[in-house]
Parts: C-alpha cells; structure tokens; sequence
C-alpha cells in the first residue's frame, strides 16, 4: 500500500504542479493512523498530509458535487466502489464531468478498526496486509488477524470494477470473492414475519437520527433533504416516536431505490452500527428480481429502474409469490 | 378462528387512494349501482394512481389507518399514458420493503379498476375489509404518541 | 382567517334517505374555521347555487365544501357558482356523500357518521387550497387528418369549408381508402367510385386542403391547440410536381408481376404504376421491392420516356413538421387474415373468395373488368355460396369477439347484384342473424330473399372442401334441423373488419387509449363519441369502432363540428392543477422529467444566493404549465419533494389522510 501512496503522492504534485488541475481530492492524515479523512489539496505543501491506507474507506465522489462547481480542474481518486456513485452522480447532472480528472486507484478492501477494536486489540499504530492476514501493530506490539474479520462490511462482499477513469494507479489485482452479496438480505427474508419486524425494530430502535447516513451518501445528495422540507409533512429533526424511525430510513431507502450504487456507506458511518445496507439490498434485489439486473452507477447514462417500466412488469400484490426462497 | 372472534368488535379504518379517471369512477358506479361495501373505507381522490407517494400511505399508518389500499386504472389504460407504469414499480417496491421489515403484507394492498368495474371495485373492498378485520389492529406501523393519548 | 362554508345537499331522497343531512350541518358548524354551514334539498338547482353565492358574499367565505353527490358530476357547475360570487373556483371542495355514502350504505348512524368525516376531509384540503388561475394557451388554426378513406375526406371537407386550413396525410399512394375498393353501395345500390371520387377531387383542388400521400405521422408532441406533428413523406421515387399522370411509364415498365393490391392481389401491375384511374393524386409511384432499377441496377426505362422527368430514383424519404390546433384519426380497417380458418379453405381454393375480393371482381375497373368469373379457370360460377360472420362474433379466440356490423348488409347487397346480372346464378347465404338495424336496411335484405329469391339458410357452415373440382360447403340448416352440402363454383367469405394495424403506433403517438381489439376509445360511449379521452384528438370511422358508410361519413361531420369549435376559439383555458417545483429545493436531477409523458419538464441553469454575497448556479427543473396534465408521476419521484402539484398538493393529500384517520 505504501507503494501506491507514493506513487499517488507522486502524481498529485505532478497535476498540481504542472497547473493541469488546480486541486486534488483524497485522504488526509487524521489524529490516529485508522482515522483518515477526505480533503482536497491545493497546493504541493498541503500534500504533506496526503495519505493512503488501509483505512480510507471513505467514498469521495459526493464532495465532487460542490467541488466541480469551482473553476479549474480537479482531480480525484476514486476506489472501484466509488466510481459507481461518481458516474451515478454525473447521470443526475450532479457533478460537472469535464471539471473532473478521475485516478483510478488500487483497493483491495478497507479495515475496519471497529472490528479491529472488537477483537480487543487497542492502541492501534497501524496496519498491514500479509497475504490472507492482516498485521496489526499496536503500542503493545504486533497482532494477527484474518482479513476476513477486519475488513469493512462494504468491502466483504464488494466485487465492483472501474467504471470510469481518466488514468489508473494500480499496482495489485483485485481478487474476485466468491460470495453472495444478497446471502443476508436472503437469511432476512427467510425469517418468520415476527421475527423480521422484531429484527428492525431492534435495529431502527437504535437510530439517534444523527442523519450521519444521510450526509455520507453519495444518493442522498438532495440540496435540501425530504425530511427537512415543510411541504413534504413529514418533515422532522429528530425521531419522536418509533413510527418515525421506521418511517425515516424507509422513505430514505426508498428514495435512493435504483439510484443507490451499494457502496455501503451507510453502514460504515452509523455510530450504532445499524446495518443500514441490508435495507437498500433489498431494494437492490427486487430490482434484480423484478426487472432484471441492475447496477446503478454502471453508466453515466439511461434511466433507473424506477423511472422506467415494461408492460408486463411484476404486480405489486405478486412479490409476495416466491417469498422466503 | 379465535382470533377472527377476538376481533369481533374491531372495526378497521381504511384509506383508499383512487384515481380520478378510472378507480374513482368505479366507485361512482358502485354507488350509483347501489353495490354496498363498509363505511369504513373512506376514499381520497387523487390525478392519478402516480401521485400516491409511499410518504401517504405511511403516514396513514402512523395516523391510525389498518389498511391502505392504492387503486388505479388498468396498466395500458391510465389517462396520463404511463403514470400507472410506475405506480407498480414504486408500490411492488414499498409492498415488499414493508413485508421485509416484518410489516403484515395483508395490510396495504393495489388494485386495479377501471370506470366500468363498479362491482369490482364493491367485491374489492369487502374483501379488503374483509382481511384487515381479521388480520386486526394495526400496531406495528403506528405512532405510539397518537395511541397513548386516547 | 379562514372562513369556510359548508353546504350539504340532501339530493331529494338520494342522500337524505340515509345520511341525517341536517345533523352533518349542525356536527360541521362547531369544526374550527367553519363560519357557516347549510343544509338544501338541491344544492345544484338555482336556488340552491343562489343560496351558496349568497353565502359567499353574506359570510365573506375564503373556501366552501359541498357535501353532495360525486365531484366527477357537480364540481364544476359549483365552482362556477363559486366564481360568480367572486370566489376563486379552485377554493371549492367536494365531499362525495352520494355515490360513496348515502348509496352503498344502508345504516343511518353509519352513513351519517362517515358523511361527517368526508366532510370534514374536504374542509381539511379546502383550507389548504390556493387560489388558482387558468392560464391560457393558443390554438393553431389548422387540422390533421390522419386518414384519406371516406371518413377522412368527409372530416377534411367539412373543416376545410369553415374556413380552416386542413392536411391530409394518408400512408398510401392516393387518398380513397376502402370505399375506392367497393363497387356497389347498400342500401341504395349507387356506384361507389360515382359517389366518392367527386369527393377525392373536391379535396384536391380545395385550397384549404393539403394532401400529404404516401405520408405517415412519425411523431407527435404538444397538446390540444398545440400539436407539433411530423410527418414522413415516404419517398415514391417520382415527382409528385411534375408527374402529370399520363402512365406512359407504365406501359413501359418491363416489371409486371406486382400484385395489385387495390385489386386484393387477384391481378398484377407494373414496379411503378399509379393505384387506380381515379387516384388523387393522380401521380405515379415506384414499388423499389419490385422494380428493377432497384433490384439490378439496371433499367431505368420509365426515366428515359418521362417526358416530363419525374422520375427520381435517388430520391429519399423527407419530412414536414407543422403544427395543428386538433387532429382527427380516420385510419381505417382492413379485413382480419384468415390463417385460423382452414375450416373454409381459403388458402387451398382460389375460388373461396372474401368479399372484399367479390367487389373487385364485381367492379367494372376490376381484373375481370366487372364480369363475375372464377379466380381458379375465369368460368362463371353458376352457384355462389355466402358464408356470413366469418370471424365475427366469435368467441373461441380465433376471429373477434364483436360484430362487423356492415356483413349482413354487403352480402345482401352482393347476393341481389349477383342474382340480377347472372339470374341463371344459385345463390346461398349462411347465416347465424340477420342483422339489418338502419333506414331501409330490413327493407332491403327482404327484397335480395322476396324479389331476387337468395337462398338464405340459418346455420353454421363448418367446412368447405374440393371435390372433384366443385367446392363442397358443408354446414347446417337448423331451420329444417339438417345437414346440408351445396355444391358451389364459388364461395365468399364475409370476413371480420379491424382497425388498421398501423393505428397502434398513432395511438401511442397521439397518446389516445386503444381498447384490447384494438379500436380507439371514445372520451364516453355515448355523450362524447367522437371525442379521443386526449383533449384535441378526434376519431373517424372504424378506426372507432366497426360502421358503415353513412355512420362514417355521419361521425366525420361530427369530428368536423368538433374541430371547428376548437379552431374558432383563439385561446384555450388550461388545467392549472399542475406540477411547480420549488426551485430552491431542486436538484436538477432530471428524474421528473425522465417519467413526464408529456415532456413538459424542462431544466435552466439559474443563479441563486448562497449567502455571504455569494451566487452559485445551479440546475433546476421548469413546468411548462400548458403542456403538463397534472398526473404527479414526477412528484413521488422527486426525492427531495422539490415539486408539488397544484390542487393535489403534498400537504393536501396528508392533511386529508390526517382527518380520515384520526378518531
């Protein structure tokens, strides 16, 4: 990893330098190594910040909304999952594609320092992929994990590709997983109806209404949200009743239905670890179910699944049929 | 059994959004026919099936509503062209999401009937009537605060 | 602030039978914001309309409700009220107390309580109405007819003789249609072409008329006033400007194995060839499937003896875009294909004929120059046998399940011009009903049975077959309850008409509803029966529904009368409930307009105030008002609930969820 920093690094003050683009977007040190956070770089010497590691797992393309609207070029680094919500964003006339230069980057998933923290390792100072495993150092010294317990949610069952880029940085290949993204959408729907409502009122209960899901997706990129606008009657700052968190990420699932790239941030920002995702899957699923395959962000082009239609589309009293499969 | 018993004295409040073109006027006919079906199903008159946004129908849960029915003119026939083309995406969509998150599948229904299906849209709403009596109050999309004040 | 009034009608009985009228008025007065609140036996008479302006004025109301019989019947007469009181009309509501209460429920305390609570819905929205304009869009005075058949012609004619400006566009060489095809008319007998051609060339030289042959309509966009259509002039390969239709090509032509479909393929013309002698415009037109310049390279005859040259063989397919205030759709018919009829072996025998067949071998422009002889050897049939409903009324699936309406009175028509010219003919007709509704329609089957003797016999036929060169036509006579076998030189089909297909296409075009046999629908079967529910759009003809010749030529004046009263008008009123985004809220994602059916959403770069001094453009969506019809795709699909729809707004539809819900 630490090549492809470099090399970043190195490409960064070259654009920068050469005037091609007047600032670059990616990821800035943070206190502690596992707390890096999306910047922009407008200069050689703000790069002195500049990182890339096993924990940016933030998605960048949301900030390109407000940052492509300001002169010059920008160039940005998009990991494979963010390249979907990019291109999703430029489709819905968001982010000003001629502004944007796109460097592909190399990821090979991102850690997730809760989980790491799960396992009882603290004072975390770093770490490493070593082939299947993962080297954590601590001021206490080294632990070994599997990554398969560190990675992030989003990124366990992640399999996306470039879908756009200017040029690349890559320097490993991906491997392909050999998993289901739907198994726990799947696992839900097998459930009994009680026990799927006790499941997510369990998990909805927990929701502060912190709208920190909100303000990490790059779907939910609304000028002014739905539920802060008066003539919407639903409009609401905080959670008053349990109706209300149901209400709140149904509505919000629902409006990202078709457009949401599944690039799980969500889950990773919720501070009370609702799983999130597993609510725009299903959507995700259905869609693949009812109206063949689909994946938002693969173009820049053509309409969602819910802005189109075919004559024989399934009936609403008929999604029912085959439930629980 | 026990529970259609237990329920005896419930009597559901219904929501039925209908478009004004072809569900509307099937329940015009109904009545101009004389085809009878509970009161309790009260009728919002919406443009079209289209305009019926989840936002509606959840909020007439939280306010107290047993069951919502959507009810639209037949795909190929909306007076608005397409409009009900995607009144199914978005209503098969939230049906499933609310059976999902374990919400009574029973409970919100989408039917469609047009300005000559008056007696359909009688048989529709008995029957409605009909599995929300039975199936009961609506407790688990409801608002708390509005329950607790009664 | 708000001062609503409410008036509740008792309907006679109609609702005041089961809803305690006077007790809704009285539990109504005490809602908050109602000033007043009235109970009347007949809101909708004069004095009951007088009571509600009086009101208006009297208690200085912002909004009324009227609880009485559905919206889709009164709304309209009370906001007219309303309106007259100077109340703005869009500040009325109307709670449905007859079709959805008093008549489907039979309880008194029932009934009376939810008609309290639709009232009480409707005061709820009322309060939440916004006085609403319509706004106003121009009408363009002129006319489309899609269509040159009798139906087209007619319509055409009558516009063009108000005084408006009218074009034709028919997909064929020459305008005509079917009845060009036909020899004789019933129930009078006169000559089709006698009657019809004059028709053709008043058309053509009417300075009002624009015939756009060998022309279909690839797209449509705009709205009632307002269409802006283009139309694909199909190239024909030949000038039509210079043509002056003296067929000297067509004598050259060397290609003369195309079927000549105006004679139902029962004999060839030439690659280019000029429909028929009567044709409008009378200019010729190149099949490029047959002719050889087209199919070799070589050629090129008609070219090199045009002394006009016309001829024009790179000519290419070009297109006119106009604009029209209204259009009428006169598409057609054509008969249905036979395949799922073998019984009758129209595929084996060339002497099973269908009757669209029989008058071009009746016609004296026909192939056999109006002597009636037998497809298969050129003989005279001496027994003709009739089979009728072939295809119609059916209900197996394999035909339609309607009535052609115009079969029982062409084969009369056919059996009595056959039986006079050949009187040593036999002819038979089979027949399931008699159908003959019409002035001197019964009149005239009764004389082909009592004066020309045709042998009708009540039955099915349920098979046709060749024996020894003879068709056998079998079937039953279920007057004398036997099987009977007529040995017959001919046999004619009374096949089942249907829309021209092609009507698929302009009905998506023209977004106009198209029933399940494909006909188009009427705005209402019997108030409104010539009207398309899409406002401006008017239908002609079988493409309407199954008619013959005088109900065509009757429902084109009709569309005529129609379209005249839209043209004379300058300006249109338009529904102002439509879409309004609210700028400030959108985000130019263009999801409204990608389920606009109409395209009425738009998007402009605008500036706005960021604060701090600051601007930013930004991308938002813009209504066009005279285009959207008010639907609210675009509303559930807007996530930031940027637009709204006017009279049907968001806050609106809560408020009334809030008052039906709350106990």
């Amino acid at each position: 990893m630490k090549e492809v920093e470099t090399k970043m690094l190195e490409r960064a003050k070259e654009l920068l330098e050469s005037g091609e683009v007047a600032r670059v977007v990616g990821w800035k040190k943070g206190e502690f190594c596992y707390d890096p956070s999306p910047a922009t770089f407008e200069s050689v010497e703000e790069l002195k910040d500049f990182t890339y590691d096993w924990f940016c797992g933030a998605n960048l393309s949301k900030y390109l909304i407000q940052i492509s609207k300001k002169e010059g070029k920008t160039a940005v680094f998009l990991k494979p999952c963010d390249t979907y919500s990019f291109n999703q964003l430029v489709k819905e006339h968001r982010i000003k594609r001629e502004n944007i230069h796109v460097i592909a980057v190399e990821c090979r998933g991102k850690f997730d320092i809760e989980k790491i923290k799960a396992k009882g390792i603290s004072f975390v100072t770093g770490a490493q992929l070593d082939g299947t495993q993962v080297k954590v150092s601590t001021l206490y010294g080294e632990e070994t994990l599997e990554k398969s317990d560190v990675v992030l949610t989003k990124c366990a069952t992640c399999n996306k590709d470039y879908q756009v880029q200017d040029e690349a940085i890559i320097l490993h290949e991906r491997t392909k997983k050999d998993v289901d993204r739907f198994a726990e959408v799947a696992k839900l729907e097998a459930m009994t109806e009680e026990e799927r409502f006790a499941f997510w009122r369990e998990q909805l209960s927990k929701c502060i209404r912190c709208n920190a899901c909100r303000n990490v997706c790059p779907a939910c990129s609304c000028v002014k949200c739905v539920f802060d606008n008066p003539a919407s009657e639903i409009s609401a700052k905080v959670n008053s009743d349990k109706f209300e968190e149901q209400l709140f990420h149904i509505i919000r699932a629902f409006h990202v239905a078709g457009r949401c790239t599944d690039c799980g941030e969500c889950s990773r920002v919720c501070p009370q670890h609702i799983p999130l995702h597993l609510l725009n899957r299903k959507f995700i699923k259905d869609i693949d179910n009812f109206y063949g395959e689909y994946q938002a962000g693969e173009t820049a082009e053509g309409k969602t699944p819910l802005t189109s239609y075919t004559e024989g589309d399934t009936e609403p009293n008929d999604v029912f049929k085959g439930e629980a499969k | 059994m026990q529970e259609v018993t237990e329920n005896k004295e419930f009597t559901p409040n219904i929501v039925a959004f209908c478009c004004n073109w072809c569900s509307y006027a099937g329940a015009d006919l109904a009545g101009s026919s004389r085809m009878t079906y509970p009161a309790n199903v009260k009728i919002i008159r919406v443009p079209c099936s289209c305009r019926v946004n989840p936002t509606f129908i959840l909020k007439a849960y939280q306010q107290g509503a047993d069951g919502v029915i959507i009810c639209g003119c037949h795909p190929g026939d909306c007076h608005y062209v397409t409009g009900n083309y995607y009144t199914r995406r978005r209503i098969a969509l939230l049906f499933s999401m609310l059976n999902y998150m374990g919400i009574e599948k029973e409970r919100t229904r989408l039917e469609w009937v047009s300005a000559a299906e008056g007696q359909k849209f009688s048989a529709v709403m008995n029957d409605f009537v009909k599995t929300i009596t039975e199936l009961g109050e609506n407790k688990r999309l409801t608002d708390l605060r509005v329950k607790e004040g009664e | 602030m708000q001062r609503i009034g409410v008036f509740i009608c008792w309907c006679g009985s109609n609702i005041a039978a089961t809803v305690d009228v006077k007790r809704v008025a009285e539990t109504i007065k005490s809602e908050p914001g109602v000033v007043f609140a009235e109970n009347y036996q007949y809101m909708c008479s004069e004095n009951g309309q007088q009571l509600i302006k009086q009101a208006i004025r009297e208690h200085n109301l912002t909004g009324i409700v009227v609880g009485a019989c559905s919206p889709r019947m009164h709304e309209v007469t009370f906001r007219k009220a309303a309106e007259e009181a100077g109340l703005n009309p869009y500040m009325v509501e109307i709670a449905n107390i007859r079709e959805h209460c008093s008549w489907i429920h039979k309880d008194m305390e029932e009934a009376t309580e939810k008609a309290v609570i639709l009232v009480r819905t409707a005061i709820a929205k009322v309060k939440l109405n916004a006085p609403l304009t319509a706004g106003e869009s121009p009408v363009t005075k002129r006319a489309l007819v899609i269509g040159g058949g009798i139906a087209g012609i007619q319509a055409a004619l009558d516009i063009a003789e108000a005084g408006f400006k009218v074009d034709i566009v028919e997909k064929n060489a020459t305008i005509g249609g079917r009845m060009a095809q036909l020899d004789k008319t019933f129930p009078t007998l006169d000559c089709s072409a006698c009657i019809l051609t004059p028709k053709m060339v008043d058309c053509a030289q009417h300075e009002n008329i624009d015939i756009l042959s060998y022309s279909e309509v690839e797209d449509v966009k705009g709205f009632v006033g307002n269409f802006h259509v283009k139309i694909r002039r199909k190239a024909r390969y030949v000038d039509e400007t210079k043509c002056t239709g003296c067929k000297l090509c067509m004598e050259k032509c060397p290609s003369k194995k195309g079927l000549n479909e105006f004679n139902m393929n029962l004999n060839t013309r030439t690659a280019i060839h000029i429909p028929f002698a009567q044709a409008i415009p009378n200019v010729a037109v190149i099949d490029s499937t047959q002719c050889l310049k087209f199919k070799t390279g070589k050629c090129g005859i008609c070219q090199k003896f045009c002394e006009v040259g016309a001829i024009d063989f790179t000519q290419q397919d070009t297109f006119v875009e106009r604009q029209y205030g209204a259009i009428v759709v006169a598409t057609g018919f054509k008969p249905i294909a036979l395949d799922n009829f073998n019984e009758f072996g129209y595929a084996d025998n060339k002497d099973v004929i269908t009757s669209l067949e029989l008058e071009r071998l009746m016609n004296a422009a026909g192939p056999t120059n109006g002597v009636l002889l037998r497809p298969s050897d050129g003989q005279h049939p001496h027994v003709v046998t009739f089979i009728q409903c072939v295809g119609s009324r059916d209900t197996s699936g394999c035909g339609k399940p309607y009535c052609s309406k115009i079969c029982c009175m062409y084969t009369a028509k056919h059996a009595m011009m056959i039986r006079e010219k050949y009187p040593d003919t036999e002819v038979h007709v089979f027949y399931i009903d008699v159908r003959t509704p019409g002035k001197n329609y019964d009149e005239f089957h009764r004389r082909a049975v009592e004066q020309y003797g045709v042998d009708y016999i009540k039955g099915m036929v349920g098979k046709v077959y060749n024996e020894n060169g003879k068709l056998m036509v079998q079937g039953a006579n279920l007057i004398d309850n036997e099987q009977v076998t007529i040995e017959s030189d001919l046999v004619v089909l009374a096949t089942a008409i249907e829309p021209e297909p092609s009507v698929r296409k302009v009905a998506t075009l023209l977004t106009a509803s198209i029933d399940t046999n494909n006909f188009l629908t009427e705005s209402h079967a019997k108030l409104r029966p010539v009207e398309s529910p899409t406002a401006g759009v008017y239908l002609a003809g079988v493409c309407q529904g199954p008619k013959d010749i005088p109900e065509t030529v009757s429902q084109a004046s009709a569309c005529a009368a129609k379209v005249i009263g839209l043209l004379v008008k300058d300006k249109l009123k338009t529904n102002p409930c439509v879409a309004m985004p609210d700028e400030m809220m959108c985000n130019g994602c263009s999801q409204c307009a990608n389920v606009c059916a109409y395209g009425a959403i738009t998007y402009l770069d605008k500036e706005f105030r960021i604060g701090g001094g600051k601007t930013e453009i930004r991308r938002v969506a813009s209504v066009n008002p005279a285009v959207c019809q008010g639907c609210g795709a675009c509303t559930v699909t807007c996530p930031s609930g940027a637009m709204d729809l006017k009279g049907f707004s968001s806050k609106q539809i809560m408020s009334e969820v809030d008052a039906i819900c709350k106990k």
